[in-house]
């Protein structure tokens, strides 16, 4: 069992990318592998509580909450957040938010990053 | 003692996102990723700027003035402080017709011991090779 680590800098809605991102993890998951997901900048949205479905955009709050379940890690950029006006108290149960070093952190133990860029 | 290098390798331009600003402030939080870490565990940074990434270190930043924030140049500065490996592709500078000059090579005023590097980009492909994760911003 390896471990994966997956920083994720691009926006929850009007990108395609941290669906990716998503699909990505609970394969890796499923194969048995641990999962650190960061998610910095736009990213941090995916682990905002509160995310409403529409038809014409994809939702991951309830994929992704599974997946938390399952064991994967998420964790979003404290500051990042903060600048976006989303506080501690919206994230998601079992979500976390660290500072930067976290992410590097994780990658320091991680046998692969996949690192994802912004816009 | 384990250490993992890192490469943040930048190449988006300054200011239009915040992607190179991002790649700044992660490379900086190096200097305190050890609380996160075991006692013989560490990061050591590099941080490359190619392509368009490079005008992110023109020097004589305004952004305090025109957007009201912090400068790149400011973390570009903060970086040298901190030590962390600063390199500035060589061709792509001349590619925009720059010379070092124009570059912000070091953060003397702020009394840092480094300088910003200008090196062939075999130079940085090196230090990507030899880097246990690279972080493309």
């Amino acid at each position: 069992m390896s471990k994966l680590t997956i920083g994720c800098f691009s926006s929850l809605v009007g990108s395609m990318t941290t669906d990716f991102v998503v699909k990505l993890a609970e394969a890796a998951r499923k194969k048995g592998h641990d999962v650190d997901i960061w998610l910095s900048g736009n990213g941090t949205m995916l682990s905002k509580k509160g995310q409403r479905s529409f038809k014409d955009y994809s939702s991951l709050e309830k994929t992704i909450k599974e997946l938390v379940a399952g064991g994967i890690n998420v964790t979003a950029c404290e500051a990042c957040a903060e600048a976006r006006g989303y506080h501690k108290e919206d994230l998601i149960d079992g979500f976390g938010r660290k500072s930067m070093d976290w992410y590097l952190a994780s990658c320091f133990s991680a046998d692969r990053v996949l690192h994802i860029g912004g816009e | 003692m384990a250490i993992k290098k890192i490469a943040f390798v930048v190449d988006k331009l300054p200011y239009k996102t915040e992607t190179s600003r991002l790649a700044l402030t992660h490379a900086i939080s190096s200097q305190t990723v050890e609380i996160h870490l075991e006692e013989d565990e560490n990061i050591t940074p590099v941080l490359a700027f190619v392509g368009e990434g490079v005008l992110n270190c023109i020097k004589d930043h305004k952004a305090s003035d025109v957007y009201g924030i912090t400068s790149l140049e400011s973390h570009i500065k903060n970086a040298l402080l901190t030590d962390i490996k600063v390199l500035i592709c060589e061709e792509d500078v001349k590619r925009f017709g720059l010379t070092a000059d124009s570059l912000i090579m070091d953060a003397e005023e702020l009394g840092a011991d480094i300088t910003s590097e200008l090196v062939p980009f075999d130079t940085i492909m090196e230090e990507m090779n030899t880097a246990d994760h690279i972080l493309y911003f």
